[in-house]
This record gives C-alpha cells, structure tokens and sequence, in this order.
C-alpha cells in the first residue's frame, strides 16, 4: 500500500521553542492584514557571490541572491518551519519500503523564458548535482548518495529509486540548495547557471553590479497565484557594520541573515516602533576541533579536559550579549525535535554546571595524562564571532594553567591547515540547512567517512552508531540512536561542540509576511513577502 | 648667527644643546621615554591583568576603577593601552631596526662597489618600492602566516621592514655617495683593507646621521602600520592587547555605545607616532646642517 | 627630453617584470587557494575529488612556470584573466570599482592642496614663531593620526551629533552629485589630512631653502615688498617639490585607501583588495598589485618630467 500525501508531509506540525517574534511584528502577525502588491524590497547581503550557481556552492552570499529567482522540487511551509510542502511538487508518494519517492508535478509551472517545466528538468538538475559533468561542482554531492535513478514516466512525473532507505532525504528534496534548472540550457552549456539566471522563482533576473548590488523583477508568469507581491527587490552588497547604518537610516529595509544583540539595540533604538526583530536559535554552531593524530591530543583524558574547563553555561549567558554566540547544545540544535534536555546535556562532560568541580577533574586529567603544563596553539579564523569565542576559551584555559597561543588565519589558509592537519587544535563552525541528525552528526564520525570530520580522528563505533540512524524509520528508535551517538562522541571528545549562534533578524516593520527559521538559507525565495506603506 | 654656534653638537653637553635648540623634539623625546617606561614597567603600573576576562564589568564608561573603562570582555582598557606600549615599541622598534640596518648596508655596499653591483641593487629597489606599503604588507603578512618567537610576531615585523629597506637604501646609498668620494677612502683600499672593512669601519660610521634620522622616522611609520595590519585583522592576535587591535572586531561593533573603547587607543596611537615624528624631525633638523637656522 | 623619456619607460620593462614575478612567488608559497574558501564556505560538504576538479579547471594544477607564462602571455595582450572568484573577467571586477577610489583619491589630493600650499608658505615666512609651531604640530598631527581612525572618529560624530550617516550605496557623481559627495567627501577628509600635512611639510621646507638663495636675497635688498618676493621667486621654485610629493603621494594613497575603505564601507579597488587577499583569489590580486605599481611608477615618471619642463636648471641628458 502506498501513502498518500496530498501537498503537506506527516511530518507533526512542530512548534518552535526559542523561536520567538517580538515588538512591532507579533502585533502586526495577529492582526492579518491583507498582503498589499508593490513596492522594492531592499535588502543587504554581506559577501559578494562566488557564483549564481546554488548547486556549485554553499554560502548565503549566493543564496540570498539566487533564491528568488529558482523554485525546488519541495520547500519548507513558509511560517511552519520545519513542515515540507510541494513547491513546483503538486503532490507526492512514498513507498512503505522507502525506496521509491514519485512526484506529481504543477502543470503551470513557467521559466523566464516562457517555456514550461517538466519533469525532464527535475531529471537534468538532480542528475547534475548527483553526477557533476566536467567543468561543474557539486557541493553536497554525498548527500545523494542513496539516490539510484531518476526516472520520467511523463512530463508531469518524477520518480526517485533509492538504493537504501535515507532517513534524511525529504530534507534533500526541500533543501532550498537544489534548484531546478531548465534541462534545455543545461544541455547547451552544462555551466550556464554558474553566470546566468533562469529559472521558475517569483522575480526575474534584472542585473548584477559586482561589489555592488543585485536586482530582481516580479515574474508574471509566477505558478503562485496572485504572488509574488513585491514589484521587485534589490539585494546590496555592505559590510556588517554599514547594514546596522543603512537599516537604522531607512536606506534599506532588510538583512536576512542575522546582527549581534548590539546591533539589534542599535537598530531598534533608531527605528522605534518601525523596527520589528525576530529571535531563534541557528543551525550554526562553533566546535573545538583537536587534531587526534598529534600528541597529546591522541590521548583522550587530555582532550576531555580542555573541553571540561570550558564553563559553556556561563560562556553563553555573557557572550551572548556581546556576540551571535548563544544556547549550549549538543551536536543537533539545541531546541530542535532531535536535541538533548538540558538535564540529558548536563551529564556531558564539560556541560556540569559545577564549574570548580569541572575545573578540578580536568586538572586531575591532565596530571594523570603527564601534561600539567599543557601549552598548545590555537587556530582560528579572524572575523567574529570567532574570535570571540577565542579569546573566550583562552581565558578559561588559562585558569586551570594551559597556556594557548592564538593563531589567527586568513579562511584559504584556514581550510588548507584544516585539510594537512597543520594544526593542534582549532575553533570550527558546522552550518546545515536543516535539523536532520544525518546532516549534523556526520561531522564528528570518523575522517575517511567525511571530509568535514576535521578532527582526524577514526572511531568505528561512532560510524556504526552514525550509520544506524540514518536507516532507522522509527522516529523514538532513531532519537533513541542520535543520544547515543551523542553520549559516545562527548566522552571521546575527538571534537566537541563550545555554542551555538543564535540568529536574531531585524528588519523594517514594512516588511511583511518573510518567515523566521533556525537557518538563514530557507524562506528567501520571497513569494509571500510585501511592504506595508510607510507610517505618516 | 649666534644662535648657530649655540646649537653646535660639538657643545659640552649635547642633550641639553638638543633640549635647548630643538625644545618641540625634545618634548617628543620625553614622551617616548614615559611611553618606553610604560611598557617596560607594565606589570608595575597596570592596575589590572592586560587578559583576564571579566564579564561583570563588561563596557564599563570611564570612572576611578577603570580610568578609560573596559571593553566588551570586561578587560581594562588603560591596562591594554599600558601593555600595547610594549607591543606598538618593540615591533616598531624592531622592524625599523630590521628595515633601515638591511636597507643602510645594502645602500653603503651600492655606493662603495658601483657598476654592476649598484645597478641591481638599484633595480630590487624599483621592484619593492613599486609597491605601495600597506599591499606589500598585506601581502607579506599573508604569506608568512603568523608566528611568535619570544611573544613577538616576527612576520609581522618583517612584513613591516621589508618596505623600509628599499626606502632607507636610496636615502643612505646618496648620503654613503658622498663618502665614498672622500680621498681616505682609497687611501684604505690601497692600504689594502678588505671591504667589509672599509664598508663597516670607514663609510658605515659617516652616514650614522641619516642612519639614525630615518630610524626614528620610520619607528613611527612602523607603529602605525602595524596599526592598520591588525585593524585589518593581520597584525598581532586577540588577546593581546594592540593599539590597532583595539580599534577593530569589537570595537567597530561597540563604539557607538562605547565610544572610549577606540577613542583612547587612537589617542596612544597617535601620541606615539607624533612624538616619534616630532623627535625625528627635530633630530633631523639638528644634525643636518643644512636645516639649521 | 624625449631620449630621456624613452630609456626611462625602457627601465619601467624590468622592473614591472620584477613586481609581477615576486608577486607570483609570494602567492604561490601562501598554503590553501582560492577552491575550498569557495566550496567550502558555509559548511559546504565537498570531496577531494571535487576539489581537485575544481583546481583543475581554474589551472592551479599545471606547473607554475607554465601559470606563470600563461598570466604574462594574457598581460601582454591585455588580458588579466578571471577572477578565481566569480569567474568574472578581472578587468571587469576592477573597472566597476577603480571610479570610486580614483574618485576619493583625487578629493583628497584637491583637499590637501589647498590646505598644504597656504599652510606651508605661512610656516616657513614665519619660521621659528609660534605660528610656525602651531602649523607643525598641526601636520605633524596629520601625520600621527592613524587615518581609518579618523574616519571612525567622523562616522561617530556625525551619528551622536548630526544623527546623520553617510549614504552607504554608491552614486554616480553625474548621476547625483549631492548623494555623490555627502558619501565620499567623508573618508575623502580623512585621508586627505595625512596627504595635506605631508605636502605642506615640503612646501615648508622648500621655501625655507629657496629663501636662502641668493636671488632672493638680493630681491629683498632691493626693497622689493617681501610677499611679493615670496610669490614671485620662491614659490615658483618652492612648489617643485610640492608637486612631486603630491604626485607620489597620490600613489601611495590609493594602496593607503585599503584601510579607509574597510571603515567606510566603499566598494572601491582597497576593499576588493582585502577581499581578494582574504580569499587567495591570485589573479585578481596579482592584477591589482600590477595596476598599483603601474600607477607609482608612472606617477614616479610623470613627476620626473614635469621637473625637466618647470625647472630649467634640471637637464635631462
């Protein structure tokens, strides 16, 4: 018997913890005006786009830009995070064995150009991120790896084949990376998203000014109804720190990705009543990575006792009003359906809250491990809140006696250190565009696994437990997996998790109807989003 | 002319003559001695510990506890500001140092061997000076990485010398020029000195002058380069206290609501380079007698 | 003058060759390149397969005297490449910005013109007095005060005093030269402050020493009202080397706008610079670099020349 979902997955309607609306933008949510049609969205981004390619690259430099312009196969619900539905999908079935997947498209769908989307489009972009042809990338090509075939009964038809369960594939199919291309300009020039716009998102693609700004036209022939509502948007390049000028002086109206509890004050003060923010915890989190093949870091008493001496609960309360740095958790976001309690995390070494015992069992630690005067190098990228975090850690290492030299890196140098293993311990962020334990846990598996497993570390029973998760169809028997997998990797501690970020988005009260997520990848194709006139 | 005579380094006393024909470089002087006392005594003076964090008095305006209040880690900025002396000096120090001893003797052997010699000496310096100071540094600091031998950056400071060697090559191989068309000097060669000799004992000791004027200069240019590399983020690593450092990450993010956090390390910032400046010039003026009144 | 010119432009061949050859080997020994910043960036999930492609297609892989040949081969014909970023041609990334900064350079030259030539007569006419203290300090201020600091410091007084920032988007100056100027004349002040004390301090100097000469001495017995003197004889000869500090200085002001920039948030060549550097984009950095040693010694050039033509006593054999 097959399944039938009708637009909306089984997934349980999850509500948000942590996710909070405040000021100007609770009131104006519950009062449900009607979305008004006009006006330009403008909005700021703070990197250039290596790109315009979602499929060859994984910042929100491209992101933020591209987004409006492409549809996916399924999306999020906007304002129903972490809840699928169909996005150029019309419906969707599933086989009780997993293993078949068959999408029914929207008949209207329309490129830029005017021709229509079929299920040959699907194909041909699937099939290029799954198998990148020469001069292509795929940047998270191991995540269709359980991906057999792609077949195509009739236009309106896809069907994926699958050679194992994967327990984190609808993720895949909403992930708001995997952009459908139309299959005619892949097939004259396989690189033409790389420098080109076409696609079947809610603006079309007006120009690109390097450096400068990005600037997108409504789509007429949108599949949506009646959307987009906006006449257009215009994406500007700046700095962090001219976005909190620009938004406090009304030069724009918006910034997706998140300011510092600093910047937020600062931003309100200026706009009053026009400011609306909303608060969530991110999909972001920093780690302290040991190099596992460098003595002592091979010795698992010395690595415990460098995370033990970290007070997080502490850290977090203070950093937190200082930087993005927020929540203690685990290696799942903390607050997401799959994250340890509190309570759970509290019998994690280096999350007690007894910070004096803490400190004494790390000291103990070390002493048993001969390394009393444990020095070692840090390295760390210079921007914040990295380096944040690092002076943060340096001085709680300094209170049990380790001394740490800081090394501060340029990103290339970062990554190149990361690959070698030039380095002895070094702060490190994971990002993933959703919650799935399978897209989060794979970086503390072992380093022949994956390569974002930067600890350099080999434990078999961390990829069995890692393994056995990502099969598992019962959702208690697979939470049930990730603690374990969990409880494992802290007592290793080959790497261990320091904060997580928290996002806090402020934007002009204009603007309304975007949805607030845990990621800053997700709910930027814009459809829903229009501007309120401007107060008198 | 009278004041002429007075001003004589040939005086009984040269300091006070210093003092007393220069008075603005002295005062640049005495600032560079307290600064130099400053770093020297920072754990004597200091009131608190340059590192240590402390959550509690985070972004604290100025007041008797913290004189130029604390920064967004609590830390006590007069304190950071009494340690970064040490910092801002002994890399500028040092890179000048570096930078102006290389350059010097490069421009001495330029001037004393010619030909050959002198043009492809002259050419590198073309090639570097073709640079601008900030590129070169930029890029030099990025090659290099970061490493710290006895707590100081020795990247950094060659990233700061390097540009100053072409620079103070050209000034000293004109001054070492002139020497070199000095008759003893080819009394020597034909005494047969060898010539390390010469060079080290003969020319080097008659361009100390422009030695010594551009090694005060260039100490000033240092500090402030070294302010801007680690504002860019490529100079010295948090949590050591820099003036530079001082002025970005955090403070870009607090200074509206925290004004004294880049205020007071600008100030030392530019006190320091004043007074090297000021010195300098004075020095300048006060050996060369071209500039005297 | 034309010989002159000609084997001067003859020695700009190996010296600009020098430049691009360091510049070559120093990128090159820096670990990492440009592949993983950019596929990695944001938690991307790539192999060393992937990578290794990716080196490949940008030309990373082939021996670096063949990159290195190739880059040459492309400078020749004009040609610098593609931005190992974008993809974009380099040219292209660097037009859309080098108005701007040209833009603030010239600004800044204009400023410090007409603060430094006022300046520096006054002081060196009445050398030794407290005017002549006051104007010293005054440059040699201008001279301490990091510039980017200068620029916070403005941003912050016009943000507590005015409640005014300064337009953070470019505008054309045709386009709106109000929103145009009200954006750049503000790091244009800052960095023109170290310009006008440099320039003033020669103007300085070079008056005290024409002063001395003996034409002007002899001027002066004549009875010759002493402005007059100083604007007829000395200043012709005294902005000499005013103009070749303004013209070197100008140089080396567009590298110096790297920092200002960063602070004001322009999209001019110093930030794309700090960009290109921070992602070891080698071509875009290598062509910058050239284009600012092209500009200095040009600029080195140009000033040379203008010598030969105000100063009769300069003979360029």
């Amino acid at each position: 018997m097959v399944e039938e979902f009708s637009g909306v997955s089984r997934r349980t309607l999850l509500a948000l913890p942590g996710l909070t609306f405040s000021g100007a933008a609770l009131a104006q949510s519950t009062a449900a005006e009607a979305p008004q049609r006009g006006g330009i969205l403008t909005y700021a981004v703070a990197a250039e786009p290596p790109t315009y390619d979602l499929h060859q690259t994984g910042t929100f430099a491209v992101m933020h830009r591209s987004a409006p312009h492409y549809s996916t196969l399924l999306c999020y619900e906007p304002g129903n995070y972490p809840n699928i539905i169909g996005d150029v999908a019309e419906s969707w079935t599933e086989a009780p064995d997993k293993l078949t997947y068959t999408f029914r498209l929207r008949p209207n769908v329309r490129f830029h150009d005017g021709t229509i989307l079929t299920s040959e489009d699907i194909r041909a972009s699937y099939a290029r991120m799954i198998a990148p042809p020469p001069g292509v990338t795929s940047n998270r090509q191991p995540a269709f790896s359980q991906i057999a075939a792609i077949e195509t009964p009739d236009p309106l038809t896809a069907v994926f084949k699958m050679k194992k369960v994967d327990a984190s594939i609808m993720d895949t199919f909403a992930s708001p990376w995997n952009s459908i291309y139309s299959a005619a300009r892949l097939q004259q020039d396989a690189n033409f998203p790389a420098r080109n716009i076409m696609g079947t998102g809610p603006f079309r693609f007006v120009e690109h000014v390097a450096g400068s700004h990005w600037v997108g036209q409504r789509f007429d022939g949108y599949f949506r109804e009646g959307k987009p509502y906006l006449d257009g948007f215009r994406a500007i390049t700046m700095s962090p720190s001219a976005m909190v000028n620009a938004l406090s002086g009304r030069q724009i109206l918006a910034e997706f990705r998140g300011f510092t509890p600093n910047e937020r004050d600062r931003i309100t003060r200026a706009l009053g009543r026009d400011a609306q923010t909303y608060d969530s915890s991110w999909m972001l989190h920093l780690l302290i990575s040991y190099n596992n093949e460098k003595p002592p870091f091979n010795d698992v008493r010395v690595r415990r006792a460098v995370s033990l001496a970290i007070d997080r609960w502490g850290g977090s309360t203070n950093l937190a009003r200082i930087s993005q740095l927020g929540p203690v958790g685990g290696m799942v976001r903390p607050g997401s359906e799959w994250s340890a309690t509190p309570q759970e995390m509290e019998r994690w070494p280096g999350y007690g809250r007894d910070m004096a015992a803490n400190r004494a069992e790390a000291r103990r630690l070390l002493r048993e491990a001969g390394q009393e005067n444990l020095s070692f190098t840090l390295m760390n990228r210079n921007i914040q809140p990295y380096v944040t975090a690092g002076v943060f850690v340096i001085d709680q290492w300094r209170q049990i006696g380790i001394r740490v030299e800081h090394q501060q890196v340029e990103l290339a140098a970062w990554y190149a250190n990361q690959g070698s293993g030039g380095f002895e311990v070094m702060i490190d962020s994971f990002t993933q565009f959703s919650d799935d334990p399978t897209n989060v846990l794979v970086k503390y598996i072992s380093m022949d696994r994956a390569e974002v497993a930067t600890a350099r570390a080999t434990d078999r029973e961390l990829d069995r437990l890692f393994d056995a998760q990502a099969e598992e169809r019962d959702k208690t028997r697979r939470k049930q997996l990730v603690r374990e997998f969990e409880t494992r990797a802290m007592e290793q501690a080959h790497l261990v998790p320091l904060l997580w970020w928290q996002r806090i988005v402020v934007m002009n009260a204009r603007v309304r109807g975007w949805s607030m997520s845990p990621t800053h990848m997700i709910y930027q194709d814009l459809p829903d989003v229009w501007l309120a006139p401007e107060r008198s | 002319m009278s004041a002429t005579t007075l001003a004589r380094p040939r005086q009984p006393n040269p300091v006070l003559g210093f003092i007393r024909a220069q008075p603005l470089g002295a005062a640049g002087l005495l600032v560079i001695l307290i600064m130099a006392t400053a770093a020297i005594l920072a754990e004597k003076i200091a009131p608190y510990d340059p590192e240590a964090i402390d959550f509690i008095a985070m972004l604290t305006a100025p007041s008797m506890e913290h004189p130029f209040g604390t920064d967004a880690f609590g830390r006590d900025i007069l304190t950071r500001i009494i340690y970064g002396a040490r910092t801002a000096l002994t890399i500028g120090f040092l890179s000048s140092f570096i930078g102006c001893t290389a350059g010097g003797l490069l421009g001495i052997a330029s001037a004393y061997f010619g030909g050959r010699a002198d043009m492809i000496i002259q050419r590198f310096v073309d090639i570097v000076l073709s640079f601008p100071i900030v590129v070169l540094a930029l890029v030099v600091v990025a090659v290099l990485g970061k490493a710290a031998v006895l707590g100081v950056d020795m990247n950094l400071v060659a990233a700061i010398a390097i540009p100053i060697v072409p620079r103070s090559c050209r000034v000293v191989r004109a001054a070492a020029l002139s020497v070199r068309a000095m008759p003893y000097i080819d009394a020597a060669r034909a005494g047969g000195y060898s010539s390390l000799h010469i060079i080290l004992r003969h020319m080097a000791p008659n361009v100390l002058a422009p030695y010594l004027i551009l090694l005060t200069a260039y100490i000033a240019q240092a500090i402030l380069l070294e302010a801007s590399l680690s504002f860019l983020g490529l100079g010295v690593s948090e949590p050591k206290p820099a003036w530079g450092l001082m002025l970005a990450g955090d403070s870009s993010n607090f200074y509206q609501e925290a004004p004294w956090m880049i205020l007071f390390p600008g100030l030392a910032i530019s006190l320091a380079v004043f007074a090297f400046n000021l010195f300098g010039d004075s020095l300048r003026d006060w050996l060369d007698p071209k500039f005297r009144a | 003058m034309l010989r002159y010119a000609a084997r001067r432009i003859a020695l700009m061949v190996p010296t600009l060759l020098g430049v691009a050859l360091l510049t070559f080997v120093m990128l090159r020994i820096v670990p990492g390149d440009v592949v993983e910043v950019k596929l990695r960036a944001d938690g991307g999930y790539v192999t060393q397969e992937i990578i290794q492609r990716e080196r490949a297609r940008l030309g990373l892989d082939k021996p670096l005297p063949v990159q290195f040949l190739d880059w040459m081969r492309g400078l020749v014909t004009l040609d610098l490449g593609n931005s190992m970023w974008t993809g974009r041609p380099v040219a292209e990334e660097i037009g859309t910005r080098i108005g701007l900064t040209i833009q603030v350079a010239l600004m800044a030259a204009i400023i410090s013109v007409l603060i430094a030539i006022p300046l520096g007569t006054i002081s060196a006419l009445f050398r030794d007095t407290w005017i002549d203290y006051v104007v010293r300090i005054f440059t040699i201020a201008g001279l301490a005060v990091p510039s980017f600091w200068l620029g916070m410091l403005t941003l912050l007084l016009l943000l507590t005093v005015f409640h005014w920032s300064p337009p953070v988007t470019y505008t054309p100056f045709f386009e709106s030269p109000l929103q145009n100027m009200s954006q750049l004349i503000w790091p244009a002040l800052a960095v023109g402050y170290r310009y006008a004390a440099v320039v003033a301090r020669m103007v300085r100097s070079s008056i005290i020493e024409v002063m001395r000469e003996d034409y002007i001495r002899t001027a002066r017995a004549k009875g010759v009202f002493e402005r007059l003197v100083v604007s007829r004889h000395a200043m012709r000869n005294a902005l000499l080397p005013a103009v070749t500090v303004v013209g070197l200085e100008f140089a080396f002001l567009i590298g110096g706008l790297v920092v200002t920039e960063q602070v004001f948030n322009l999209n001019g060549i110093g930030r794309l610079f700090v960009e290109a550097v921070s992602r070891n984009d080698f071509m875009l950095i290598q062509a910058l670099v050239m284009l600012l040693a092209v500009v200095f010694v040009t600029m080195n050039l140009l000033v040379d020349m203008l010598y030969g033509v105000l100063d009769p006593r300069v003979r360029h054999g």
